[in-house]
C-alpha cells in the first residue's frame, strides 16, 4: 500500500515526462511509483463560464479511484486548473491526505508567447509534481526561496526555486513518509487477519 | 511574525470560494476558520479573536456592510477585507470608507492574494502597535484618577462626559486642591484630541512678560537671553488642548493677547512676524471669584464669556464626605507601593477622622496627610495617632512655645505644602515677594528633596 499513482488527466499524451518523474519521486521520497490512467469524468470538474477545470473536483475522483496499493496519487493535467477565489492555481493537493494534481497547461513557454522549450517544462512539472506531494506529507509553504515547498504564484517563481527540499523540510518529509509507512504496515496486517475494510482518512481537499 | 500567529475568518454564503480560500491560506500556515453567515461570523468574533475577515459583501440576511459594523464594534483593530463579484465595486467603496483595509474581486489573481495578506498582515501589527502604546500613553499620561461615588462627583463626571466631546472652551471652578488638573485631564483624555498632547500652563506661576514667551514662544534675539528660536506651549498643543491653570492671575496684557489668539486661532512667536495657525482647545481653572474680578475691572468681561462657554463646578471635599474612604485607600495603595510598605487599612478611628475633618486644602490636603501617615505607621494599618492635620481645630495651640522664626518656619512649610510647592501662589497668600520666599525656603531648608 505505499505506491504513489501517477495518473495522465485530459488528452495528455504519455511521453517524455513520465520517466523523470516517476524517477524523481522515487528519489525524493523513497516511494515506488505505478503510472496508470483512471476513468475520469473531466466533464463534471469543467466550469464553461470560465473556461477552466475545478480541480477540487479532479482532486475528489482521482482519490476515489485510488487502488488499494496507492498510498498517495498524483495527477497529471494538460487542462486549465483553479479555485473558486482565484483565477487560476498551477496545482491543488490534499494536505496530509492522499491526493495532489499539477497542471501543464500554464507550464508551456508558449502560454506566454515564448519558444518551445521541452526541458524547462519538464524541470517546471517535476518542481510542481514535488511541491504538490509535499502538501500531501503534511508540509505547508517554506520560505526558503530555494526550497521546492515555497509558495509559487508566478511561473518565474517556478523556474527560480530549486527541484530539492530544504533541510528542514526535506525532515518532515522523512518523516511524513514513515508516517506513512507505518500506516500501510498496520493496514496490511489488519487486512491479513482479515477483520478489517480498508477504509480513507480524507482531510480537507487543498 | 509566524504564520500561524495570524487568525483568519472567512465568512461566504457560498461554501465553494469559503473552503477554496480557506485551503489557500492554511497551506501558508495561517490559522483559518469559516463561516457561512453573519450570526456564525459574530459568535466566531465574540469566541476567540481573529486578526483579518474575510467578508463576502452580498449574503442572505445581514450583508457584509452591516456585518463590518458589528465586527468593529467588537474589535476595533480588526482588518476586514470585503470579497465582492465586479457588480458591487461601488458597495466595496463604501466598505473601504467604512473602515474595511481593502477588496477583493473574485476571482482574484493568486499573487494580488499573497500581496493583500501579506500587507493585511502587516496592516494588523501596525493596528495592534498602535493600540498597545495609545493605551501606554493613557496609562502614563494620567497616573491619579477622580476616585469617588458621591452624587457631587457623578453630576460633574456627567458634566465632563458632556463637553468633552464637543471643542467647547471649559472654565473648571473649585476650591484650590479640588482636582481641577485632573478633571481638565479627564476632558482631553475623552475627547477626539486624546491622541494628541495635553499642554498645561499654571499662568499663577509666570510674571506676564514670561508667560508671554511660554505661551507664544520666541524667534531668536527677541530679548535679551532669547538665545534660539523657542516654540511655544499653544504650538506644541497643536490638534490637543491647552490647560491654563490659575486664569484668574494673569494681567491686562495678557488678557487681551489671549482674547485675539482665542477669536482668531493665530498668533506669532515673540520678535517674530509669521502668522501661526494652531488647532487647539482651551480649558482653564481658576479657584477666584472671576465675576468679581469683572466687576471690579481686573479681567476682562469680553475674555471672561469667550472662556466661560462651559462651566464645571468641583465640590470642595467636605462636601462629598462619602468620597473620603475610598479616596484615602486609593493614596494608600499608591504610597504603599512606591514606599514599598505592606500598610492596606486604616484603623475604623483613623478613618472617622479623616471623615469629620473639615479638609481646607481638600484632595491635595488629604494626599499629604495619607503620605504622612504612611511614613510614620508602623503595623500593618494606619492609626488616628500616625494621622497629623496642619489645619485642625486644636491648630491654636499648634506652634506651642515654638520661636517665632520656629513657627515662620512651620507656617512656609504648610503654605508650601498646600500650593504643592507653588512658590508665586504661596508668596502671593502668604504677601511677600517671591525673592524673599527663596530666600526663607534657603534658610529654613525646606526645598523639596528630589523624589
Amino acid at each position: 500500500m505505499d505506491y504513489v499513482y501517477i495518473v495522465p488527466v485530459g488528452s495528455i499524451r504519455d511521453d517524455f515526462w513520465v520517466e523523470p518523474l516517476e524517477h524523481a519521486v522515487m528519489r525524493t521520497f523513497g516511494l515506488k511509483t505505478r503510472y496508470r490512467r483512471f476513468d475520469l469524468d473531466l466533464a463534471r470538474a469543467y466550469d464553461a463560464r470560465r473556461g477552466q477545470y475545478d480541480s477540487a473536483e479532479i482532486l475528489r475522483q482521482l482519490i476515489a479511484a485510488l487502488p488499494p496499493d496507492g498510498c498517495r496519487v498524483l495527477g497529471v493535467a494538460d487542462v486549465d486548473l483553479f479555485i473558486p477565489i482565484l483565477t487560476f492555481v498551477f496545482g491543488e493537493a490534499q494536505l496530509n491526505g492522499a491526493g495532489s494534481v499539477a497542471s501543464l497547461h500554464r507550464l508551456h513557454n508558449e502560454y506566454y508567447g515564448l519558444p518551445r522549450d521541452k526541458h524547462l517544462m519538464l524541470e517546471r512539472l517535476l518542481k510542481e509534481a514535488l511541491h504538490e506531494l509535499g502538501h500531501t506529507f503534511g508540509l505547508i509553504h517554506c520560505h526558503d526561496p530555494r526550497c521546492v515547498l515555497r509558495s509559487s504564484t508566478y511561473v518565474e517563481d517556478i523556474d527560480q526555486k530549486s527541484a530539492e527540499f530544504c533541510e528542514a523540510c526535506r525532515e518532515k518529509v522523512r518523516a511524513g513518509v514513515a508516517a506513512c509507512r507505518r500506516q500501510a504496515r498496520s493496514a496490511a496486517g489488519k487486512t491479513n487477519r482479515g477483520n478489517a475494510v480498508r477504509s480513507y482518512d480524507v482531510p480537507p481537499i487543498v | 511574525m509566524k504564520p500561524e500567529d495570524t487568525a483568519i475568518l472567512i465568512v461566504d454564503d457560498e461554501a465553494a470560494v469559503r473552503e477554496s480560500l480557506c485551503k489557500w491560506f492554511q497551506l501558508d500556515g495561517y490559522r483559518v476558520d469559516t463561516a457561512a453567515d453573519a450570526v456564525e461570523a459574530l459568535k466566531k468574533m465574540q469566541e476567540q479573536p481573529w486578526d483579518i475577515v474575510f467578508l463576502d459583501i452580498k449574503m442572505p440576511g445581514m450583508d457584509g456592510l452591516e456585518l463590518q459594523r458589528r465586527i468593529k464594534q467588537i474589535d476595533k483593530g480588526v482588518v476586514t477585507i470585503m470579497i465582492t463579484a465586479f457588480a458591487s465595486v461601488d458597495t466595496s467603496i463604501q466598505a473601504l470608507k467604512e473602515g474595511a483595509f481593502d477588496y477583493v474581486v473574485k476571482p482574484i489573481d493568486p499573487d494580488d492574494m499573497s500581496h493583500l495578506i501579506r500587507n493585511a498582515i502587516d496592516h494588523r501589527r501596525l493596528v495592534t502597535e498602535n493600540l498597545r502604546l495609545r493605551r501606554q500613553i493613557e496609562e502614563i499620561s494620567s497616573p491619579d484618577k477622580i476616585i469617588g461615588e458621591s452624587q457631587a462627583l457623578r453630576q460633574v463626571m456627567e458634566r465632563v462626559a458632556a463637553v468633552a466631546e464637543t471643542d467647547s472652551t471649559v472654565m473648571i471652578r473649585g476650591e484650590s486642591g479640588t482636582g481641577k488638573e485632573l478633571v481638565a485631564r479627564a476632558i482631553h483624555s475623552m475627547s477626539n484630541r486624546r491622541y494628541s498632547p495635553i499642554i498645561t500652563i499654571n499662568c499663577g506661576a509666570y510674571t506676564e512678560g514670561l508667560l508671554e514667551s511660554e505661551l507664544f514662544g520666541h524667534e531668536k534675539g527677541a530679548f535679551t537671553g532669547a538665545l534660539y528660536q523657542r516654540r511655544g506651549r499653544l504650538e506644541m498643543a497643536d490638534k490637543g488642548t491647552v490647560f491654563l491653570d490659575e486664569i484668574g492671575n494673569i494681567g491686562e496684557k495678557m488678557q487681551m493677547d489671549l482674547l485675539r489668539v482665542i477669536e482668531t486661532r493665530q498668533f506669532t512667536r515673540l520678535g517674530g512676524d509669521k502668522l501661526l495657525n494652531v488647532d487647539f482647545r482651551i480649558i482653564c481653572a481658576t479657584n477666584k471669584d472671576l465675576e468679581k474680578a469683572v466687576r471690579d475691572g481686573t479681567f476682562r468681561e469680553d475674555l471672561y464669556y469667550r472662556l466661560n462657554v462651559f462651566s464645571i463646578v468641583l465640590p470642595p471635599l467636605r462636601e462629598r464626605s462619602s468620597d473620603i474612604p475610598l479616596i484615602a485607600q486609593h493614596f494608600m495603595q499608591k504610597f504603599a507601593q512606591s514606599m514599598n510598605k505592606n500598610i492596606t487599612e486604616f484603623s475604623p478611628e483613623a478613618l472617622e477622622m479623616l471623615v469629620k475633618y473639615e479638609w481646607p486644602g481638600n484632595v491635595r490636603e488629604l494626599r499629604n496627610v495619607v503620605e504622612r501617615a504612611m511614613v510614620t505607621a508602623k503595623g500593618r494599618r494606619i492609626e488616628a495617632d500616625d494621622l497629623s492635620f496642619p489645619f485642625s481645630s486644636s491648630s491654636s495651640d499648634f506652634f506651642g512655645d515654638d520661636s517665632l522664626e520656629e513657627v515662620e518656619r512651620k507656617h512656609i512649610r504648610n503654605i508650601l505644602e498646600r500650593t504643592n510647592g507653588n512658590v508665586a501662589q504661596a508668596a502671593q497668600i502668604l504677601k511677600i515677594s517671591r525673592l524673599t520666599l527663596y530666600n526663607k525656603i534657603e534658610k529654613y531648608q525646606l526645598k523639596k528633596k528630589e523624589p
